[in-house]
């Protein structure tokens, strides 16, 4: 029996024991670990969680019954301070002294303090383990209103975002004139350094820490340049220095900027029963800081040991994405272009807060690296475009742009990966190891991928693209991938909209009772609410626990738990009495007010407890909800039309105002806007809407599936010239339609973006008829327009539907949580 | 911010020496949740009566710090029972109070038992 020693039980360290039992019988090798930190290893990776109120239980990579369910002895609280290679020895602090016949050393690295004056005040603190941590929160809570981020990297940053999550002033100092300076070249890095102020982070750059300032206690920084800043704490994130003493000590080479020089089957130069893994190993003066290429490490030393086929380790990719920061920021492959002659595409744009760029091999043919920030979508696949050597499409720019002018996407999906190509690097899973299991095993979850192979449990970068070939490989496999909604229901939203009607349901509970499966969950809920509104139009608020919170509560909840108030003012028109009637409601419960981009105004901070009786009185006005809660119809703009302006050429004021009355309340798979404008100049912008309706000279141009929002679209237009009465038929029959058919949660756009047959084939149903529904579509529509009630006028006027607005059932106070500040003479949420 | 998070810790129901009349059954909606108030802590408790179980757990999510679990919906993920925030739709189990889709810390959960007719929650203090 091998008697093996592992000095670290770090994350490399772990995996080396994770690999070694997989590999081989526990019989084979006697397995001693020491960990010189308390617990065993966790997973580091992810500790800023730790700030988010994971624990250190939470983080552990293994709990220590794995430990002894393997048959390995594990030692924490026990540095290593010695190796005697003559007597293959290691000696711990106590004075102990275990034999070895294998040393393997995964002592992982320490962060690098730079020699600054003053480091060891009171105050600064370095990000690495777990107990570093606990000293920061500690000493954050009870002594520090802001703290400095000394280095502007991949880890500095996420210190900056922890240390700002504490509710901290924060600053992050960095030496180099731009952020990330190893991962971003200049214009990548002003990016994100514009979104981070933007987070409210302040960032310095080119500064030269000279001294820490304070007595015994930090209380600021000087720099070379003159300047200073007062902060209460300090945060050093400047590097990364190997744990190689040891090595020292035993006369191994280390290399000059740290790290125990290995060759490829990371053997120590001197010794060849010594291995170095992880961020201890120097191979050809290079230290790998990131937790794939140490893994790598560990499975290439266990297959060594247990006589396993051994593939040399020869470099890694060093392609980063940053995580945490609430920005997206990635660096694949050569990031600045520089070690082969390349020509590099570039695209920002400043508004959006986005830079992609990439470097393309001079002859045109292979992908070299790039740059990705505000937008990091690409990130899997381009990487994977390197390492896999694959081909570039005849317009690299797409790969950065997505596919213009209507063209199909570029075949940069993961179907034209090779089978080869390593989809997550953490456990070195590919591409054909997932594709069997789905095609032979018959694997089709995400999660099951994920315990079967491990992809994805590492830094979980690859989780999307895992996702995408799941999809792609089922669809390939000719099996159905249908739309069930999830997994209480196996049918898409518009069979159960059929099976609601066929069957005349009308309660959740009856649906999943007959056709569902399982208890429900936020996914089918409201899916469901939402069909057995469109068929029913029945009080919403009577099944109220499948709602969402804000139809629940016929209210938008804002952050710090309070809602807002909208009132319908149909096409925008409202009376001065109405206007003030607003303004008293407001007044009295000290509502802020804001004008609407939807021409109509918004209380804010009400809460759940005054709701029924600030709707009281504005029912009690003459006002009735604005359905801003719910996916329904929200407001129908409109502009002041032929009554007021010299241009107008029908009254787009009255028509919007009947449009309006007439689908308020209407529950859709997705909110629904209108505009009606008064002439062709379009002030009421009815292009951007679900249907837009555009005055002429004969009558009414009707638009259809336009959107605002995220992805804007223009409405395109459906029918010219009609008179009223039609165009209010086309749009009850594009309406219909829709509720009908639409998945769950898309809009007009969207839905007639996948519509087969696009804007002809909607033609061909609401204006031609083609399906013959025409009729059943319009009766459909007239039967939600005759049972329309306003909610809240029912909520008000029913004491049993009043009691459900309150906080507590227990207690008749509000939420006491809830608090606010002020700013220009009105209430906002505390931050 | 840690500190309105350490308020809550779960409750081992061996170890449970208060047990708090928090309200009458019929204060809560049916395959649904609402709030009590208990010292300073806010307690959402869930009557899953599809299941025919009841859960409680801490109000304040994890995810952004909002007082909001007692007004999420809940279901099921296989067989464990689910509870999601209004707020960003984060999901924890009901029984561990782990969070299921995400890395979010977990939530702090607590014993409950029905007796004639009212909800009671247990408490190690
Ligand atoms: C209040 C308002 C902003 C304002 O101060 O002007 C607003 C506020 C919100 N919008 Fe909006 N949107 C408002 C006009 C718009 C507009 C402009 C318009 O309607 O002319 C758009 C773009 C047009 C469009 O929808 O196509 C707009 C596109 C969105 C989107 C993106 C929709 C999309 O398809 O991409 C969302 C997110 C969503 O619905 O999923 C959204 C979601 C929201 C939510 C509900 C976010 C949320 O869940 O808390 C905001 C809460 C409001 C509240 O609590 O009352 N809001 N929102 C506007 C209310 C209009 C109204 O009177 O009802
Ligand atoms: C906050 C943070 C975020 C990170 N984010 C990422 C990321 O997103 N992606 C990524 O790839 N990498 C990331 N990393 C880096 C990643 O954590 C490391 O690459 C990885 O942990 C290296 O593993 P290791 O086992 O070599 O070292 P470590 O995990 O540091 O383990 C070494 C262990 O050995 C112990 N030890 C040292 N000397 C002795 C001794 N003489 N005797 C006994 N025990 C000893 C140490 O106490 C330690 O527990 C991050 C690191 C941090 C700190
Ligand atoms: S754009 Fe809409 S959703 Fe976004 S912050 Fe403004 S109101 Fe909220
Ligand atoms: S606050 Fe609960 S999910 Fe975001």
């Amino acid at each position: 029996m091998t008697r093996i020693v592992v000095i670290g039980n770090g994350m490399v360290g772990y995996k080396f024991c994770e690999k070694l039992r997989a590999s081989a019988p526990a019989s084979d090798f006697k397995v001693t670990v020491f960990g010189e930190e308390p617990w065993p290893a966790y997973d580091r990776v992810h500790l800023s969680a730790y700030f988010s109120g994971a624990t250190a239980d939470d983080l552990l990579l293994a709990p220590r019954s794995w430990y002894e369910e393997k048959d390995i002895d594990l030692r924490t609280n026990e540095l290593i301070v010695a190796i005697d290679r003559d007597q293959k020895t290691v000696r711990s602090h106590t004075g102990v002294e275990t034999s070895y016949d294998k040393l393997v050393l995964a002592t992982g690295s320490g962060a690098f303090v730079p020699p600054v004056n003053g480091v060891e005040k009171k105050g600064v603190f370095v990000y690495r383990s777990l107990e570093d941590l606990d000293a920061i929160i500690d000493f954050g809570k009870k002594n520090a209103k802001s703290a400095a981020v000394m280095g502007g990297g991949l880890l500095g940053l996420e210190a900056a975002k922890a240390v700002m999550d504490m509710g901290l002033d924060t600053h992050v100092i960095e030496f180099a004139p731009r952020l990330m300076p190893r991962q971003l070249d200049e214009a990548g890095a002003a990016i994100l350094k514009a979104k981070l102020e933007a987070l409210g982070i302040a960032i310095h750059l080119s500064k030269n820490t000279k001294q820490i300032t304070g007595n015994g206690k930090l209380t600021g920084l000087d720099f070379a340049d003159g300047s200073r800043l007062a902060v209460d704490m300090l945060v050093i994130s400047a590097g990364i220095r190997p744990r190689d003493e040891l090595a020292k000590g035993c006369g191994l080479s280390t290399a000059p900027r740290g790290g125990v020089v290995v060759n490829e089957f990371l053997q120590s130069r001197e010794d060849k029963d010594i291995f170095a893994i992880g961020e201890v190993a120097s191979y050809q003066e290079m230290v790998y800081g990131l937790v794939a290429p140490g893994y790598e490490m560990a499975s290439q030393v266990a297959n060594q040991l247990c006589g396993k086929e051994v593939r040399p380790f020869l470099g890694f990719d060093m392609s980063t994405k940053l995580k945490l920061i609430g920005v997206d920021v990635a660096s694949f492959g050569d990031p600045f272009g520089e070690a082969e002659p390349s020509t590099s595409i570039v695209y920002e744009n400043k508004t959006r807060g986005i830079y992609k760029r990439i470097n393309v091999a001079r002859d045109g043919k292979r992908l070299l690296g790039g740059v990705l920030v505000g937008d990091a979508a690409a990130y899997g696949i381009l990487l994977q475009m390197i390492q896999n050597k694959m081909p570039l499409p005849p317009d690299p720019e797409d790969l950065i742009l997505g596919a213009r002018g209507g063209k199909e996407p570029v075949g940069a999906g993961v179907e034209s990966l090779p089978d080869e190509a390593q989809i997550c690097s953490c456990e070195n899973v590919t591409k054909g190891a997932i594709s069997n299991l789905i095609e032979r095993d018959g694997i089709s979850k995400v999660d099951e991928i994920k315990s079967c192979t491990g992809a994805g449990t590492g830094c979980g970068g690859c989780i999307p693209m895992v996702n995408d070939l799941l999809k792609q490989q089922l669809k390939a496999m000719g099996k159905q991938v249908k739309n069930v909604l999830c997994e209480h229901f196996d049918f898409s939203r518009q069979e159960l909209l059929d099976l609601v009607k066929v069957k005349k349901i009308k309660t959740y509970d009856e649906l999943l009772n007959r056709v569902g499966k399982g208890d429900g969950c936020e996914v089918c809920k409201p899916a469901v609410a939402s069909i057995l509104a469109s068929t029913w139009n029945e009080l919403i608020v009577k099944q109220d626990s499948i709602q969402d919170t804000n139809d629940r509560y016929l209210a938008n909840i804002q952050k710090g738990g309070t809602y807002s108030v909208v009132p319908r003012i149909p096409g925008g028109e409202i009376t001065p009495e109405k206007l003030i009637v607003i303004g008293e409601v407001a007044k009295k419960y000290k509502l802020y007010t804001k004008v609407t981009g939807g021409q109509r105004i918004d209380l804010f901070g009400a809460r759940v407890d005054q709701l029924p009786d600030i709707w009281e009185e504005l029912i009690h006005a003459g006002f009735e909800s604005g359905h801003a809660y719910g996916k329904s119809l929200r407001t129908v703009k409109s502009c002041v039309g032929s009554t007021w302006c010299r241009y107008g050429v029908q009254d787009a004021v009255s028509f919007a105002i009947q449009v309006e009355e007439r689908y308020r309340g209407l529950r859709s798979p997705h909110k629904l806007k209108g505009a009606v404008s008064g002439c062709i100049r379009e002030c009421a912008e009815a292009q951007s809407k679900d249907f837009g309706i555009i005055a002429t000279e004969k009558g009414w141009n009707l638009y259809v599936c336009g959107n605002g929002g995220s992805k804007p679209q223009h409405a395109k237009l459906l029918v010219t010239d009609v008179d009223s009465a039609t165009c209010l038929k086309y749009i009850d029959r594009f309406l219909m339609f829709y509720i009908r058919t639409a998945e769950p949660l898309t809009r007009t756009a969207t839905w007639l973006n996948k519509l087969e047959g696009g804007l002809d084939y909607l033609r061909d149903v609401v204006v031609n008829d083609s399906l013959e529904i025409g009729e059943e579509l319009e009766r459909e529509m007239a039967f939600m327009i005759q049972t329309y009630a306003c909610e809240w006028k029912e909520v008000v006027n029913n004491p049993e539907l009043r009691a459900k607005f309150r906080h507590f059932v227990n207690d008749t106070n509000g939420d006491p949580t809830v608090s606010f500040q002020e700013m220009r003479g009105q209430k906002i949420p505390a931050s | 911010m840690t500190t309105k998070l350490e308020m809550y810790k779960t409750a081992d129901n061996s170890k449970i020496t208060t047990w708090f009349k928090a309200a009458p059954v019929s204060a809560l909606p049916e395959n649904g949740g609402a709030c009590i108030k208990y010292k300073d802590l806010q307690i959402a408790i869930y009557n899953f009566s599809r299941r025919n179980e009841w859960y409680a757990c801490q109000n304040l999510c994890p995810h952004k710090m909002q007082m909001a679990l007692s007004r999420g919906m809940i279901g099921s993920e296989g067989d464990e029972p689910k509870v999601a925030c209004p707020f960003h739709k984060k999901t924890f189990s009901l029984r561990s109070g782990q969070n299921l889709n995400g890395d979010c810390a977990a939530i702090a959960t607590y014993p409950v038992k029905v007796e004639e007719g009212y909800v009671y929650v247990g408490f190690e203090d």
